[in-house]
């Protein structure tokens, strides 16, 4: 039985339809992130599956039960907000075993459970505190206890490190990633932050415009994006995106780009012009002999790396290496591209070809 | 060197005199009340202008609670005022609520509608709510005048909660009602502890409201037994003459309840309860 699924759900916000059809299935003890930028929908789609929406058509079931009429607090799911929403006149304490007494569960019981979540999360000396009294970080992590004392079906995040500052974010993304593997919960976070998508999830959901984009693995949606959205949404920087076409010559088809050509296709490409992504990783430098010409406009250090930025016949071109070359704005350099590193795709509708 | 120290002390100094000048300005009537309240009859013209009298007598004090109905008047207004006070806020909250919380149809005008109630002069209703009052029953009565003024006050009292409850953010809610609780629940517990200053500044506010409130006190009740204090002062001021010395001691009591009912919310009126709840 599937942890949490989702058929056609559909949500208008007055004339405007944010969610457009959505079909979706979670299994159990599944880490599984939706990413999309501001507005297609994906925090909607959470605080759908709270109940904290309602949906407009279509279902969602929890545990294999339609919970669509059924209040939040009957879902058996804990939410962890982007402001984190931790109840200001309660302590630490009184925060985490909110949901414990509306449950009547007997006190001692209670008491152990707080103790051991705050245990799990390090913020046992904090317990006597109130909200104002902490940190971000800390608040964060009392958000996380008040979540994971319930042991509930379904853990739900919205955006909940978007509020903390670089390095705590990185601390925290690993210490989810390690409470989600002790505790083995299903799990659906939002975010718009594809280094958070990659790291942490099982599976990724990229959504825009209220549409599921594609489905899958990190490493999948990396390698083999479904659509040009897709492809310049995860990965940083960004695939590189350029205007190619295939011309039929006496060898077969050809993949040029200006008057390079990068690669050989298949026959039914003929005259067609596509859109050629390829990881900036994946651009190589090559030598003058074997590689394609391009000017350096820029390059960017990064310590682990370098970005080139090249003008390749008047297209931007971005170059990452991890070796560091002595190489200036303002230089000629080669390049190489394998054509298994390469993706086309369709300019009209950006869908993989 | 001396020169941002200088100005700011400057600046400082400027600021408590402007303070000062303010606090002054609104608490010398009050002074001047208690100071004439306190003065006997024979010095009230014969010294002058005095700050305060050469001798002190609280016989105005005592001929006001002995030999006049101002008791009598003093527990009708603190029925009425405080009667007024809880069903404003209680109603207020609620509309308060759903104003700040629920989109609804002709929530527009709804709102539009309790703006335009606040927009007539009181004087000119005067006359319709007692031709409405009078066959109810409701002339003479303290119950007519805490329908008149809670209806009165709602529309303010509404707006101000609402207020409050913006303050609130949403998200505290919903992580309640994901926790387990009824959305009822959800504001007894965790919304209605975080708006006691509001609840508190909106009681303080319709209790003054009614409790110094004069004309429908005045046109609606006639009955002594139905007399509101404010009614009942202008019972020292006859044809020939004011009685300066029981009116302002009339006055002075009148006070207290204000005084006391602030003292006791006043906890609640400090704000930032809410600090913390969210992103800080």
């Amino acid at each position: 039985m599937k942890a949490i699924t989702i058929e056609g759900a559909t949500k208008n916000f007055g004339p405007v339809q944010v969610l457009k059809g959505i079909d979706l299935a979670i299994e159990p003890g599944e880490f599984v992130v939706l990413i999309g930028p501001s507005g297609c929908g994906k925090s909607t789609l959470l605080r759908m599956i709270a109940g904290l929406d309602d949906l407009t058509s279509g279902s969602i079931s929890i545990d294999g039960r339609r919970v669509n009429d059924l209040a939040p607090k009957d879902r058996d799911i804990a939410m962890v907000f982007q402001s984190y929403a931790l109840y200001p006149h309660m302590t630490v304490r009184g925060n985490m075993s909110f949901s414990l007494k509306l449950k009547r569960t007997a006190s001692q019981a209670i008491g152990r459970a707080v103790a051991n979540a705050a245990n799990l999360l390090g913020i046992e000396t904090l317990i006597d505190r109130k909200p104002r009294e902490l940190s971000g970080g800390q608040r964060q992590r009392v958000a996380m206890g008040r979540a994971i004392v319930r042991k509930p079906k379904a853990f739900l995040f919205d955006e909940p490190l978007s509020n903390l500052d670089a390095r705590l974010r990185e601390q925290m993304r690993f210490e989810i990633r390690k409470l989600h593997r002790d505790l083995g919960a299903t799990s659906v976070y939002v975010t718009h932050d594809q280094i958070e998508a990659m790291t942490m999830a099982d599976r990724i959901v990229a959504m825009n415009g209220g549409i599921i984009q594609q489905v899958g693995s990190p490493l999948e949606l990396y390698d083999e994006p479904a659509n040009l959205f897709v492809a310049g949404f995860i990965g940083s920087p960004a695939m590189n995106v350029l205007s190619a076409s295939c011309i039929r010559t006496g060898a077969g088809t050809e993949l040029r780009l200006g008057a390079s050509t990068l690669a050989m296709v298949e026959r039914g490409l003929d005259g067609v012009s596509v859109t050629l992504g390829i990881r900036p990783e994946r651009v190589r430098l090559a030598t003058a002999d074997s590689g394609i010409a391009a000017e350096l406009v820029l390059v960017e250090p990064t310590g682990l790396g370098t970005v080139a930025h090249l003008n390749l016949g008047g297209q931007l071109l971005k170059l990452f290496t991890t070796e560091r070359p002595r190489i200036s704005a303002g230089e000629t350099i080669y390049i190489r591209v394998e054509p298994d590193d390469i993706r086309l795709f369709d300019p009209e509708t950006g869908v993989r070809i | 060197m001396q020169g941002p120290d200088t100005r700011r002390r400057l600046l400082w100094i400027a600021h408590y005199l402007a303070v000062g000048a303010y606090v002054v300005v609104a608490l010398f009537p009050l002074f001047w009340l208690l100071k004439v309240s306190v003065t006997p009859n024979s010095l009230l013209y014969s010294e002058g202008v005095r700050l305060w009298p050469s001798t002190m007598t609280f016989a105005h004090y005592v001929s006001v609670i002995r030999h006049t109905d101002f008791p009598l008047f003093f527990v009708n207004s603190t029925i009425v005022s405080a009667t007024t006070a809880v069903l404003t806020t209680l109603i207020a909250a609620g509309a308060g609520y759903a104003f700040s919380r629920f989109t609804f149809r002709g929530k527009f005008w709804l709102v539009g509608l309790m703006l335009v109630t606040q927009m007539f002069p009181l004087v000119m209703v005067i006359a319709p709510i007692f031709r409405l009052f009078a066959p109810l029953g409701l002339t003479n009565s303290l119950t007519g005048l805490i329908v008149i003024y809670t209806a009165y006050n709602i529309p303010f009292a509404a707006f101000l909660m609402q207020s409050f409850f913006d303050g609130i953010p949403r998200e505290l809610e919903e992580a309640a009602m994901i926790d387990g609780a009824t959305r009822f629940g959800a504001v007894r517990q965790i919304v209605l502890p975080l708006t006691l200053p509001g609840i508190a500044a909106t009681l303080g506010f319709t209790f003054t409201a009614a409790w110094s409130e004069l004309l429908f006190a005045l046109m609606l009740n006639s009955r002594q037994e139905a007399t509101t204090f404010p009614v009942g002062l202008l019972t020292f001021v006859s044809k020939f003459s004011v009685d300066f010395g029981e009116m302002m001691a009339a006055g002075v009591l009148a006070l207290i309840p204000v005084c006391v009912f602030f003292l006791l919310i006043q906890r609640h009126l400090v704000t930032g309860l809410t600090a913390g709840a969210v992103k800080g």
